[in-house]
């Protein structure tokens, strides 16, 4: 198990490495200049400017000078805001981000799960059509719509009960988060919901519901303990990438709701041609996803014996 | 079988469910705990009576807090809360004095006395070494300060900017404390009303060399002469300002706090937040958030920012748009006031005919333009044809080419250059391409002259004609199409060296009949805003000029006029 | 008795075709039995046909609706559904009686008295509105609103549209005018601030059309002169899935975005899958240090964070004037998913490659070609066929995201996706501009994936043996 995590960590440490010179040959081919402003600036301040990121350098240096510092763990200053480190910026923003995300999770999870259930337990009556009908609605309408509507939805309660029971957008409480992430859920959920319908009709069928059924337990036993079980483990497989998508998925959701996490952030990097805050971003978010796919991995091991990591995965 | 089943069941009920089903358990409430540590910020009102403070919203995080950097509108409105000029604007937005206390202008220098009690929040003195400091550290090259070449105006400005001189050489020096005299290098009539900028403001040396290169980077890197202090700053989430209780004129100053809970770029959510009664101000509404504040019977005003939206052409040797028929075909067939009216469609924004907008003031306090009124293009295809034909001839094509026409990333610009572009087929049968890219990359194709037809924009940054009128002198920087017109340079040169008003306006409406005469551009419109105050409160000033809007003389009113139904 | 004679023919052997044996049925090929079994599924029959329906609406729909998307009706903008409304043809020239007022009387300002004799100037329609009212005296400014309700109060007057100098007592309102009931109001301003007391007028606006525009878009007879027709009422187009913002017709726009984004939408899949079984089928049928190697970098892209580098493209490839930007968001996609398909190429690939049936043709003497092409190749297809299906939705909503945040495709090439983005700033007054594209999306994704379920529910050989 030892050899085979420092052998993961190992391809991680590669993967990352791989992921920052993409990114950073991408940013330097990338049209346009960073240093630019509405007021054209004279060529001696604009010399200045440069010197002061390092974009004097010719480019090979420029990239042993960025993975040297990397490896330091610093990604530099950022372009269009002074004083902030880029590494500020991410502690800063992720957690946001983060929380954001595992919410969702919880919900798709969660949500996924229960639906899932109820879809098997009815199945071919008026829940199951209902639930899947939800499904279908979550799985085909774009995120942005439903960012939008909620917001409206939020705003018409709050007008409805005269206070403001939800906050319409931002950050902070509980109470900013609610709608945001289910939002942001809303399509993991409803893929949850499909897997977990079919594995829990899959393991209706396994000889060891009918022993269970044949030995005389109650129908309620057999649903917990023996069904619902089995059924959660094919779920649990696919978090791991659900992670991945809910983490780097929550753009549109933290634009909407005025949420000042990464993925917004990032945007408006991206429009403004921040260097240093687009690769520390991308870095930082390419060694998690990394991070997250090898705990993920690692993790099933524990969860279920039956799965041999070191085989299962070359 | 047997076997089989029971090392199943083992499975079934062994060690590693359980733990599955309590780590979830155990991941779940760590979560919760999580969010709930994070709740600590609750909501504020968007009026605070009782604390007498209240809440806005700000379009993005602020980029460079300090005087000496600031270029964005976002970082004027806070730092015209948190620091003070030599020269202020009152409630009535005349200028006034602020850190100084009475001044002298003359052609060679001014002379300002500053008033003994203006402090920083911190309780020392404002003096006026705070001052040349802070010109020093804007001139200085290593700052690369884009508002830098304000400083030209000063003795050895220009040399400082370019290298060639310390920045201690500046034209600017402290006689004692309270007496701070500027040289300047030729007479500047605008000087006074340029003082009150925010690139002039000051900054105290020994605070900031002690913040060691983060100065202003965080609340606790600051230090305020204004009447407010930053206290809290949660980057690009949340900010609060607090009345500064060194300011020499608090009385003048009603709130005691203002909060800016919320940072927005999107002004549906910010229309949204205040229908929440999250925010006192909605600015910027758009089409759809009008009528719903129309539904809901809101008190709706407009104010005109500033800026002027043209056309801006390529004048480089080569270009199509070289041309002054191809231009006066499209000057001759383009209605900016469809374009205003019907595309935009928010009122506010006015069809614009020149480059000078309709508040900047000629003579005798009159407008500008209603003393030198601009020239409306007389629109009609036929003539628009026969310059395109001129054009065709001169430039020795059968056909023009297709024009590229440059744009910003923003849903507004798009639509605007749609319809040009629908325009320009229809009357001319010129193919219009649109290159459309975000702000940076616009800019770098603007600097280096790869385009035919550039949609672009120009705030004031003083209140003076000058600051649109030397925008096409070929020396200019901004000047990205590089138009070049000795008589253009000769009359700014001469208003430049005049204080004389009355010459000044004159030169200026001849600048006025060059650009429309030459289409140097097409003006488009003077940009406008729709926005709801909460009536709770009053005193919110608006400017065309710095940072806009601005709320150090709101305050909260008493009992609001006509108590409505619940709304 | 006879004696039996044994002939050759005794000693020949039997046929070798028994009758138990023999198959009454034709034959079923896998692709004919995977398409019986769709057949069945009804949900997946449904989305197929809305599949070719869509297919039908993209490329055949601009031949039946002969509108040109790029059309700009500036008279109908942003307009609900309609069977083409009536408009009255107006004059080019509108009559411009701007009255002014010179004789400003010096009587002491009385603030609490609103303009008089607030009234129509000509007759209001949707080309301009023009009011007049009577002078006030001592009013430093007049200030013009206009509201879409009866204003409540001084408070509720609505857009403020214009602030007017003392001597300016006319305007003509030419801000975006539908066709619908006006409440005008206009106060005096004295020292900066409005006064309390107002005069509203309610203004019913006919739609209009000026005679050029009318005859430049073909709505008059050829012989129409100005003074024939003006004032005579004609029939617009008729746009039956609304307008948009510059009054371009809905449907031909959605026919046209469907281009880009079923373009997007299954070119991409179509090309990074192909590229996928390529590179994944060469990785697995080789195997050792190549398949290693392979995979190894398949890893590396698959771990870039997919939207960040959507976004890095976009703005990376640089976009020329005139460009669409539809190649360049094709090629980053293409560039960022071909490993997933690859992985699970290699992954079938090595499974079938140790099949039973592998090793038997191996040993008949089968050549490599053949193996790959007559066995390994159709045994994957239905893998790849049921991932390709499930591509193209994520594909359709990249596009619709990208779009979205500004990131998409160049106006004004059309696209579902940036039609959304320019109808969810409207969704409140315009909700139609924001349902139609959104409803698109959504139904080409659904149908989509029912029918990847569908088929994969056709192709499972475990469930053939079943039902």
């Amino acid at each position: 198990m030892g050899s085979y995590i420092a052998r993961r960590l190992l391809s991680g440490v590669i993967t990352i490495w791989f992921i920052a010179t993409a990114t950073f040959f991408g940013m330097h081919a990338v049209p346009g200049d960073p240093l630019l402003n509405d007021k054209a600036v004279t060529p001696e301040i604009r010399a200045n400017l440069e010197r002061a990121y390092g974009l004097d350098k010719p480019v090979p240096q420029q990239y042993l000078i960025f993975l040297g510092n990397m490896l330091q763990g610093d990604f530099g200053i950022s372009f269009t805001q002074q004083n902030r480190r880029v590494n500020d910026i991410i502690a800063e923003h992720f957690p946001v981000s983060a929380t954001l995300g595992v919410l969702a999770l919880l919900f798709a999870a969660g949500g996924g799960i229960v639906f899932g259930a109820l879809t098997a337990l009815f199945r071919g009556r008026l829940p199951d059509y209902l639930i899947m009908l939800l499904v279908i609605v979550a799985v085909s309408v774009p995120s942005f719509v439903f960012a939008g509507l909620g917001q409206l939805a939020i705003l018409q309660l709050n007008r409805l009960v005269g206070f403001s029971l939800l906050p319409v957008a931002g950050w902070g409480s509980l109470s900013h988060m609610l709608v945001p992430s289910l939002v942001l859920g809303l399509g993991t959920m409803a893929y949850l919901t499909r897997l977990m319908r079919s594995s829990m009709l899959e393991v209706a069928e396994t000889d060891y519901i009918r022993t269970a059924r044949a030995k005389g337990l109650t129908p309620q036993r057999i649903f917990f303990r023996h069904q619902l079980r089995n059924a959660i483990l094919p779920v649990v497989t696919v978090l791991g990438p659900a992670i991945a998508a809910i983490t780097t998925g929550g753009f549109v959701v933290e634009l909407v709701f005025a949420i000042p996490g990464l993925g917004r952030y990032f945007v408006q990097a991206v429009q403004q041609l921040d260097y240093t805050v687009i690769m520390g971003t991308t870095v930082f978010y390419g060694a998690f996803l990394v991070l997250m796919v090898i705990a993920v991995d690692i993790a099933y091991g524990f969860i279920d014996p039956r799965i041999q990591v070191n085989k299962s995965l070359s | 079988m047997t076997r089989g089943c029971s090392d199943h069941c083992t499975w079934q009920r062994g060690r590693t469910p359980r733990p599955t089903m309590r780590s979830t358990l155990l991941i779940v409430a760590a979560v919760l705990g999580w969010a709930l540590a994070l709740a600590g910020n609750a909501a504020t009102p968007a009026v605070d009576r009782g604390n007498n403070e209240i809440s806005i919203a700000i379009t993005q995080e602020p980029q460079w807090l300090t005087t000496i950097r600031a270029t964005d509108t976002v970082s004027f409105t806070v730092l015209d809360h948190i620091t003070e000029g030599l020269l202020t604007r009152d409630v009535n937005n005349r200028l006034v004095g602020g850190v100084a206390e009475r001044w002298e202008l003359s052609d060679e220098k001014a002379t300002f006395w500053l008033r003994r009690d203006a402090r920083w929040s911190d309780g020392e003195p404002v003096t006026a070494h705070d001052f040349v400091f802070a010109w020093r550290q804007v001139a200085n090259p290593e700052n690369a300060a884009e508002y830098g070449f304000l400083m030209r105006m000063l003795p050895n400005g220009e040399a400082i900017l370019a290298g060639d001189m310390p920045p201690e050489a500046l034209g600017v020096e402290a006689i004692d404390d309270h007496t701070l005299v500027v040289h300047l290098v030729s007479p500047t009539a605008y000087f006074l009303d340029l003082v009150s900028f925010i690139t002039f403001r000051p900054v105290r040396e020994d605070f900031y060399r002690a913040q060691g290169g983060r100065y202003a980077a965080d609340a606790e890197n600051m230090i305020s002469n204004g009447p407010f202090i930053l206290t809290e700053w949660v980057h690009d989430a949340s900010m609060r300002m607090e009345k500064n209780p060194y300011y020499w004129n608090r009385d003048a100053i009603p709130l005691d706090a203002i909060n800016v809970p919320y940072i927005t770029r999107d002004p549906n959510a910010r229309f949204n937040l205040y229908l929440d009664d999250k925010i006192a101000l909605a600015d910027q509404l758009q089409l759809s958030a009008m009528k719903m504040a129309l539904q809901q019977h809101q008190k709706l005003r407009s104010f005109s920012d500033g800026t002027v939206f043209y056309l801006g052409f390529n004048h480089r040797e080569g270009r199509p748009t070289g041309n002054r028929n191809l231009r006066r075909a499209i000057q001759s067939v383009y209605d900016v006031s469809e374009l205003t009216y019907k595309v935009i469609g928010v009122p506010g924004n006015l069809p614009a005919y020149t480059l000078f907008p309709a508040w900047l003031t000629g003579d005798e306090g009159q407008s500008l333009n209603v003393q030198y009124p601009p020239h409306k293009p007389e629109l009609s295809i036929e003539r628009g044809r026969r310059y395109l034909e001129l054009a065709k001839q001169e430039l020795g094509v059968e056909e023009v080419p297709p024009l590229s026409l440059l744009l910003d990333d923003t849903a507004n610009a798009s639509s605007q250059a749609e319809y040009f572009q629908n325009v320009m087929a229809r009357t001319l049968g010129l193919e219009v391409r649109l290159d459309k890219q975000i702000f940076k990359q616009r800019l770098a194709k603007m600097s280096a002259g790869d385009f035919d037809i550039v949609a672009a924009g120009w705030g004031p940054d003083y209140n003076d004609p000058m600051t649109f009128a030397d925008l096409f002198v070929s020396w200019n920087l901004n000047n990205r199409g590089r138009y070049s017109n000795p008589e253009y340079d000769a009359l700014i040169r001469e208003a430049q060296q005049t204080t004389d008003q009355r010459r000044r306006n004159a030169i200026f409406s001849r600048i006025q009949d060059i650009i429309y005469e030459q289409v140097v551009v097409v003006p488009q419109y003077e940009r406008g805003y729709i926005y709801a105050l909460d009536k709770r409160v009053a005193g919110v000033r608006r400017y065309h000029i710095g940072g806009d809007p601005n709320y150090n003389y709101a305050y909260i009113v008493e009992s609001p006029r006509a108590p409505e139904s619940a709304d | 008795m006879s004696s039996y004679t044994p002939t050759a023919a005794d000693f020949q052997p039997l046929d070798a075709a028994r009758e138990g044996d023999r198959i009454d049925r034709p034959s079923l090929s896998y692709w004919q039995d995977v398409w019986r079994r769709l057949q069945s599924n009804r949900r997946a029959l449904a989305s197929l046909y809305i599949v070719v329906g869509l297919l039908l609406f993209t490329l055949a729909g601009p031949l039946v609706w002969r509108v040109d998307p790029a059309l700009q009706d500036l008279e109908q903008v942003s307009q609900p559904p309609s069977l083409g409304r009536t408009a009255l043809v107006v004059a080019d020239s509108a009559p411009t009686t701007s009255l002014t007022h010179t004789a400003i009387s010096s009587a002491a300002a009385s603030r609490d008295s609103a303009p008089n004799k607030l009234r129509l100037l000509g007759t209001p329609h949707s080309e301009g509105v023009s009011l007049a009212w009577d002078p006030l005296p001592g009013v430093e400014a007049y200030q013009l609103y206009r509201h879409e309700y009866p204003p409540r109060d001084a408070d509720d007057l609505g857009l403020p549209l214009v602030k007017l100098m003392p001597h300016e007592v006319s305007y003509r309102d030419l801000l975006r005018l539908e066709t619908r009931q006006y409440y005008y109001s206009v106060v005096g301003v004295y020292d900066g601030e409005e006064a309390r007391a107002y005069t509203t007028l309610p203004v019913q606006v006919a739609q209009a059309i000026l005679f050029s525009e009318a005859q430049y878009r073909g709505l008059l007879g050829s012989d129409a002169t100005p003074e024939s027709v003006v004032g005579s009422s004609i029939r617009l187009e008729s746009h039956p899935l609304g307008t948009d913002y510059l009054g371009r017709d809905m449907l031909a726009r959605l026919m046209w975005g469907a281009r880009t984004s079923l373009f997007i939408g299954i070119c991409a899949p179509l090309i990074f899958v192909s590229m996928g079984l390529a590179y994944g089928g060469l990785a697995g049928y080789s195997g050792g240090r190549l398949d290693d190697v392979m995979m190894r970098f398949a890893d590396f892209v698959i771990a870039l964070p997919f939207l960040l580098f959507m976004i890095l493209f976009k703005i990376a490839f640089g976009l020329g004037p005139g460009e669409s930007g539809i190649g360049p968001m094709l090629l980053a996609l293409v560039l960022l998913s071909w490993p997933a398909t690859a992985r699970l190429v290699r992954g079938q690939v090595l499974q079938i490659r140790e099949e039973a049936y592998i090793a038997a043709a191996r040993m008949m003497g089968a050549s490599a070609p053949y193996l790959v092409l007559r066995h390994i190749l159709p045994n994957v297809m239905g893998v790849l066929l049921v991932s390709l299906t499930f591509a193209i939705p994520t594909a359709i909503f990249t596009e619709a995201f990208l779009s979205f945040i500004g990131m998409g495709v160049v106006p004004p090439t059309p696209s579902w996706g940036s039609m959304c983005n320019d109808g969810i700033r409207t969704m409140l007054s315009h909700p139609h501009e924001l349902l139609f594209p959104a409803l698109f999306i959504s139904s080409t994704v659904l149908a989509f994936n029912l029918l990847g379920d569908g088929l994969r529910d056709a192709m499972d050989a475990r469930m053939r043996s079943g039902t």
